[in-house]
């Protein structure tokens, strides 16, 4: 294990640096799992409100309502990093399977057109996500415009063609490969899952351990200092904005998957979520810092919390006051135990 | 016209008797950026080993020569060569990197990675998988450290470094890259005398090793204290390559100037009445371990210097005089009232002005216009009722730039298209801009030619002599000299008064703690 030889040499090392060394190991350490404990705490909470909280079928509830935004979150945290945001997700998580539905549904169902065989329409959802990715990058790298007023643009085109396509309606009897996503199990756990956890261990690794990965991280520290060390910012950014788009895309069709549909509003809104999930996990907003590990505790605290507020017979009307509360509360928490003023 | 290029460069280059080839050569530079010249077929000639100096004023053409030294510009006529072969293509970065590093003012570390990965940023160690190796990346990131003495610990984030920490850790990759030639684009701005001394000591050793170095800086001390040669660039052109040890004081400010100025001279100001009015109070001004029991006066036209190194906790006492921080305990009187501790704006409605430590944090916002950043300390007399009369601002504007000559087209231009030494007039600009009682002037010429220097201090001498109390805390004994007397702060105490008159030695002793009567 790298990790045993580095201890190794540090104990070897002069021993006026050793104490400080083993401070900062376990500070960093800390940093990525600062919201293990309140995991913890909710889940006792959890277990206190309602026994059925941390039963097999619960977890798997929430892991799998939470399984399409997280998705979302993913995608945002891989941006974020690069010191870029991208508003438009939520929007390419309805329009790409909107999309993909509009050309494969048959004509009477709804606003299908029924161009194309069922089967294409994975691919054309991936597709979607993936223009609509290098658009974003076209305009914020190529031509260098603002990527938050870029994306805020997009967001809204993409909300009203989905819209216009569907008329304002939403798209029903979808062909059976758009389903399988939302509905099938794998060792009877649903597919969703496997995917977002998968994916997020990918992230990970990602992130931590590949030369692309640490590339995002030095462009959003110090693009100048990046272009110095010879990355090729520009290529790293654009795959970035069409890798994030694409999985937004999954995300949708996971979604639409579950629901057997393709609602106009679907995603509208989640973009929220999405930031707070992120910025609560210890991703900053101006690039460079936090960890996929991080973001995904971000997002799972956040739909723990709302599990527990159902289970808590709290009422449907009041349940997104109290989310707005929650989000404000855990970014007041993760201030005070990171310590630094969040950015 | 002086001889320009490489030839008088070649013949002079031996000065401490090295041999071999140049390290690097430029012959025949020009550069053009538009109608601006920056480089008029100017050149220099680096000798292995030695540590060469390249002086000139703030639109010499350093900045140019240096990007092209570096590969990141190409010449529009002219070459560049290392050890006698010609200079790589320029899209070759790698082979660029092997031979030339440049550690700039602004810092190329990214702060949020740690140290060991800014080393070996995109070319960090692979295992089998084509996934990062962490623990081998650490490991050759402290050897390399310790093969170059730098004592900082790999794993912490670049963030914690200090500014000598930062260019220690540059200057060890720009090794690692195998380039034995460095380019120091003025690395003391930014430290105190002790991590000055500590640069220095590292570049002689280094120096012994075999690395050539390129020293930029404004500090004509630094260049004799550290340097063999200096090449002097004036108005885009080469002017001369001397040994520094051939080349008298007043010859360099004379070749970097073009005229025959020295450094300011004390000038024949008369020291204020005893009986003028006291424009600053301190008294018994104590905060945690960072100073204790702070007690002096400035009577109105008096000029006192705050001298210490770093961390002498002089910065400190400065700031807390205009209210940038606040003390556990004891009083500050400006002209007879008591501001609110730790509160600026109540130091400003008390008379003082101020020039901050560092223009580029505290000083200006660099992307508003000369105008604004000038007038943003009065603008409740640009306008009622909280409006702001653009007319009025413009003309308060003009009339600060004509009274500081800052070099601009016009008032409406974002501060940071200036030089260093215009906006740091721009910053002096503002302090004055509310008639202060008291002027505070922390280093203020830290990163400044040496005309803007010379021109900034005498419009110190010249506010004093209106009858304006100032305060300069600086450890630059050229910013110190004109005072009329010093106050020296060690370890958070004044340890010593010094009245005008004083020597280098006896200034530059007590700041560092150092008896010279023991």
């Amino acid at each position: 294990m790298p990790e045993t030889k580095t201890a190794l040499a540090a104990a070897a090392a002069p021993p006026a640096g050793q104490a400080r060394r083993g401070g900062r190991i376990r500070l960093a350490r800390l940093r990525d799992l600062a919201l293990i404990p309140a995991i913890v705490v909710i889940a006792i909470v959890g277990q206190i409100v309602n026994p059925i909280f941390l039963q097999g079928d619960n977890l798997i509830n929430i892991l799998q309502t939470m399984s399409e935004i997280s998705l979302l979150v993913l995608a945002q945290t891989v941006i974020l990093v690069t010191g870029k945001m991208d508003l438009s997700l939520e929007s390419t998580f309805g329009l790409a399977p909107g999309v993909a539905a509009w050309l494969t549904v048959a004509v009477g169902s709804g606003a299908g057109l029924g161009l194309l065989d069922g089967v294409w329409s994975v691919p054309i959802t991936l597709a979607v996500g993936a223009v609509i990715g290098a658009l974003n990058a076209l305009f914020i790298v190529r031509f260098g415009l603002n990527g938050f007023i870029v994306t805020l643009g997009m967001l809204i085109v993409l909300r009203g063609l989905l819209t216009g396509i569907s008329g304002g309606q939403t798209f029903f009897n979808l062909p059976e490969s758009m389903l399988y996503l939302g509905t099938a199990l794998w060792f009877g756990v649903p597919v969703s899952i496997w995917i977002s956890l998968i994916l997020f261990a990918g992230g990970i690794v990602l992130l931590g351990y590949t030369r692309f990965g640490r590339a995002l991280y030095a462009i959003g520290g110090n693009v100048d200092a990046a272009k110095a060390a010879g990355i090729r910012t520009d290529r790293v950014l654009w795959i970035a904005l069409v890798s994030a788009s694409v999985i937004a895309a999954l995300g949708g069709l996971m979604l639409s998957g579950r629901l057997a549909s393709v609602a106009a509003a679907q995603g509208d809104g989640a973009i929220f979520t999405v930031f707070a999930a992120a910025v609560i996990g210890g991703v900053s907003l101006n690039g460079g810092k936090g960890t996929m590990f991080g973001a995904f505790t971000g997002i799972l605290l956040l739909y723990m919390i709302q599990n527990v507020l159902t289970l808590a017979g709290v009422p449907a009307q009041w349940i997104q006051a109290l989310n707005g509360a929650i989000i404000l509360v855990a970014l007041v928490l993760s201030r005070l135990t990171g310590g630094k003023a969040q950015e | 016209m002086a001889a320009h290029g490489d030839a008088p460069a070649a013949a002079t280059g031996a000065g401490p008797a090295r041999s071999g080839r140049p390290v690097a050569e430029a012959a025949h530079i020009t550069k053009r950026y538009g109608e601006t010249v920056a480089l008029d077929d100017a050149g220099i000639t680096i000798m292995p080993g030695e540590t060469h100096a390249l002086v000139g004023r703030n639109g010499a053409g350093k900045s140019t020569l240096v990007s092209i030294l570096t590969g990141l510009q190409a010449p529009d006529r002219g070459e560049v060569r290392f050890g006698g072969e010609p200079a790589p293509r320029l899209a070759d970065r790698d082979a660029w990197r092997a031979r030339v590093a440049c550690v700039y003012q602004k810092s190329t570390i990214i702060p949020e990675l740690t140290v060991a990965e800014n080393l070996y940023l995109h070319r960090h160690d692979l295992n089998r998988a084509r996934l990062i190796n962490w623990g081998r990346l650490r490991r050759k990131a402290a050897e390399l450290l310790e093969t170059w003495s730098v004592d900082v610990d790999v794993r912490s984030p670049a963030a914690d470094l200090s500014v000598e920490q930062r260019q220690f850790v540059e200057i060890a990759r720009a090794l690692s890259f195998g380039a034995r030639f460095i380019i120091l684009d003025e690395p003391t701005a930014q430290l105190d005398g002790a991590a000055i001394n500590r640069l220095f000591d590292r570049i002689r050793s280094l120096q012994e090793q075999g690395v050539t170095f390129l020293f930029i800086s404004h500090h004509l001390q630094e260049i004799y204290e550290i340097c063999d040669t200096v090449t002097v660039f004036r108005d885009a052109r080469h002017i001369l390559t001397r040994p520094v040890a051939e080349l008298p004081r007043a010859d360099l400010v004379a070749a970097m100037a073009g005229e025959a100025t020295g450094l300011q001279e004390p000038s024949g100001r008369k020291p204020p009445a005893a009986e003028a009015p006291v424009v600053l109070d301190v008294r018994g001004l104590t905060s945690g371990d960072t100073y204790r029991d702070v007690a002096f006066q400035v009577r109105s036209g008096e000029i006192v210097g705050l001298a210490g190194a770093g961390g002498s906790g002089k910065t400190e006492v400065a700031e807390t005089v205009v209210g940038l921080r606040a003390a556990d305990a004891g009083t500050v009187e400006v002209a007879g009232r008591r501001p609110k501790p730790g509160s600026v704006p109540a130091a400003l409605a008390a008379g003082a002005g101020f020039v901050p430590r560092d223009r580029h944090h505290q000083g200006f916002v660099p992307m508003m216009s000369i105008a604004d950043n000038a007038t943003m300390t009065i603008q409740d007399r640009l306008g009622s009722a909280g409006f702001i009369s653009n007319r009025r601002r413009d003309e308060l504007a003009e009339e600060m730039i004509g009274n500081l000559a800052i070099k601009t087209p016009g008032p409406e231009l974002p501060v940071m298209g200036l030089s260093g030494g215009n906006q740091q007039k721009v910053v002096m600009a503002r302090a004055l801009a509310n008639d202060p009682k008291l002027l505070v002037l922390i280093t203020p010429t830290a990163g400044v030619d040496v005309k803007s220097k010379e021109f900034l201090l005498g419009k110190v001498e010249e506010v004093a002599e209106q009858g304006t109390g100032v305060v300069i805390a600086s450890d630059e004994l050229d910013d110190l000299r004109l005072c009329d007397r010093l106050l020296v702060m060690f370890q958070g105490r004044i340890v010593a008064e010094i009245p005008a008159g004083w020597h280098d030695h006896e200034v530059v002793a007590a700041m560092e703690g150092v008896n010279l009567n023991a």
